[in-house]
């Protein structure tokens, strides 16, 4: 079969628009069906564009579904689980990458280690502990529950960032006076932008994505609950209405995808990075 | 506290013992910061890495409600409960389809895409890896309930566009037969894009010179693929296999918001399988006890697994060697 360079090359295109439309239009359904009235989704309207844009579901989601609590509740979680990961990843990659302590290689063995051994239900000593804390049914334990466990990816792109770093630096902050606390948050942070960068990322998509932990911590609570929960909560109870359940799932994926859409060429990448590794 | 100098090549310093006083009053005051600037990984370490691996296991070996202290040892009963228990073994038996679902259908299809993709003359491949990318970054809840109503069979849109072809509405996620194929279908709609990103990077690391030698020798696309390609990046795939694998073991997100398990235990995994016993609501007892001991059972079943491939994984290794001492030392 001999057909034109020019022809061959469209080809693919063939395959892969219908491919991607196929291939978001769970997205498009959820985004159409957010803003239809209840008339229109009763009616059963297959068609994507709604006849007459209403905003009525994201009024019952936010309020009577409580969505606004949600979104307030995963916003903190989100941002306080990067806050912490960012402090003890940098600080204890920075140690690793470049403190020469006797020891170093042992724990770090030790964190890569826990990440194979056969774990038995992890979940529950956790919950135990938090409990024990006092901190059931708060949002501070699904905080701590989230941001405790190592993460181990973090420490060690950290810590290889950091190693990496001339010495010259250093050489010259310690001239100017700088003690170790200073040469680290004046000199070589700023420095790691990259990796904090990353770092935030994964954690901030992770933590807003989570679903168990916050699951298992706030199963009393409804007011504390995240958008995750909250989402399959509002299912279970109404099921059949889909207008609302829509503008739900927008509120609740929409504000990830926004994150991920303005820096997704630095997160593919970051990913990319990674497996070379 | 005496200020640490991190430097390099200084041997004098790594051996811990220069700088003033030997002994543990000197190593402080030589670590005093490194120590400082440790302690708040190694707390946090402790109390939630180390403390719940342990704990799980010594309460495998307990009956426990949760409430009252700790007293019933039952030695290695609740193990021999689990490993007798019917619905463990289905929960299991699931869990393996999911990662054979991953390991032979995302991982592949994705390879498939990603060498589609790499072809520096196809116009928006970036948008294209974009939108495939997308599902990965939406909480994986969300899309279960979303699914949940795309194939609802009264009124699901996927069942619309299937009576267009005359076909009876199916209840995708209420027969037997079809949840679990389509609960695996969504997993691998979700975590497609990230196995995709994955084959494109270890692509790149493919030198076009090869290609070209291929080209010109006359190889056709099949030809080049699994004589060039597929042995090259062979080291990479593993670990591409690897990380497939390891996000399909716990898919307790997307199977505890799309089917709960259900419909009966026709979805169950070993994730939701483990919740209920500890959390679940139809749960009158929570024993947490037999929950941690169905939770350690199965993690040793993975890592049995895990170390039966370990052979694969060296034999990946020696066929890039191969190849690229064949691509250096045979052609002129």
């Amino acid at each position: 079969m001999t057909l034109s360079t020019t022809v061959r090359r469209k080809l693919p295109h063939l395959f892969l628009i219908p491919l991607v439309v196929l291939w978001i239009y769970p997205f498009a359904w959820m985004v159409s069906n957010s803003f239809k009235s209840e008339t229109e989704i009763l009616l059963g309207g297959a068609g994507l564009i709604p006849e007459e844009f209403s905003l009525d579901n994201f009024e019952i989601a936010w309020e009577e579904a409580n969505f606004a609590q949600y979104t307030l509740n995963t916003i903190l979680l989100s941002v306080s689980v990067v806050a912490i990961v960012l402090f003890v990843s940098a600080t204890s990659g920075y140690v690793l990458g470049r403190g020469r302590m006797p020891g170093r290689r042992f724990v770090v063995g030790a964190l890569v280690v826990t990440m194979f051994l056969p774990k038995g239900y992890t979940v529950i000593p956790t919950f135990i502990l938090i409990n024990g804390l006092g901190l059931n049914n708060t949002l501070a334990g699904v905080i701590l529950a989230e941001s405790g466990p190592a993460h181990v990816m973090a420490i060690l792109l950290f810590m290889a960032y950091f190693a990496g770093l001339p010495d010259e630096l250093e050489q010259a902050a310690i001239v100017d006076g700088a003690n170790y606390p200073r040469i680290f948050w004046s000199v070589m942070l700023p420095l790691a932008m990259p990796v904090v960068g990353t770092v935030t990322l994964f954690n901030f998509i992770n933590s807003w994505n989570s679903f168990l932990l916050p699951l298992v911590f706030t199963l009393a609570d409804e007011d504390l609950r995240t958008l995750g929960v909250g989402m399959l909560s509002f299912f279970q109870e109404n099921s059949t209405q889909w207008g609302p359940l829509a503008a739900g799932a927008c509120i609740t994926i929409v504000p990830v995808i926004a994150v991920f859409l303005m820096v997704q060429r630095t997160f593919i990448e970051g990913i990319a990075g990674a497996i070379k590794n | 506290m005496a200020v640490v100098l991190p430097t390099r090549g200084s041997k004098q310093r790594d051996s811990g013992t220069a700088g003033g006083r030997p002994g543990f009053v000197g190593f402080l005051r030589r670590n005093g910061w490194n120590l400082v600037f440790l302690t708040p990984m190694v707390v946090l370490f402790l109390a939630f890495t180390v403390w719940p691996i342990v704990a799980s296991w010594v309460y495998a070996f307990f009956e426990w409600d949760g409430v009252e202290p700790l007293t019933e040892f039952v030695g290695f009963d609740n193990f021999r409960e689990v490993l007798t228990d019917p619905l463990f073994w289905n929960a299991a038996w699931h869990s393996l389809l999911f990662s054979l679902g991953a390991i032979v259908i995302q991982v592949p299809l994705a390879l498939l895409l990603a060498v589609l993709l790499n072809k520096l003359w196809l116009r928006g491949r970036n948008i294209y890896r974009l939108l495939i990318f997308l599902p990965v970054v939406s909480t994986m809840a969300v899309v279960g309930i979303i699914f949940r109503i795309l194939l609802d069979p009264v009124g699901g849109p996927l069942n619309a566009a299937v009576g267009w072809f005359g076909i009876d509405p199916i209840n995708f996620l209420g027969d037997n037969l079809t949840a679990l194929p389509t609960v695996v279908a969504v997993a691998i709609w979700h975590g497609i894009g990230i196995t995709l990103v994955y084959w494109l990077a270890t692509l790149q690391t493919v030198p076009q010179d090869l290609y070209d030698a291929a080209a010109i020798d006359g190889a056709n696309a099949r030809q080049t693929l699994t004589r060039i390609t597929l042995p090259m990046v062979a080291p990479l795939a593993v670990v591409i296999l690897a990380l497939t694998f390891q996000r399909s073991l716990n898919p307790f997100d997307l199977v505890q918001a799309m089917t709960a398990g259900g419909p009966g235990r026709a979805t169950d995994v070993e994730a939701t399988y483990v919740y209920r016993l500890a959390f679940g609501s139809t749960v009158t007892e929570h024993r947490y006890g037999f929950a941690s001991a169905a939770g350690a059972t199965f993690g040793v079943l993975v890592l049995a697994v895990t170390l039966l491939l370990a052979p694969i994984v060296r034999w990946a290794r020696s066929l890039r060697e191969d190849r690229q001492a064949g691509a250096k030392g045979g052609r002129t």
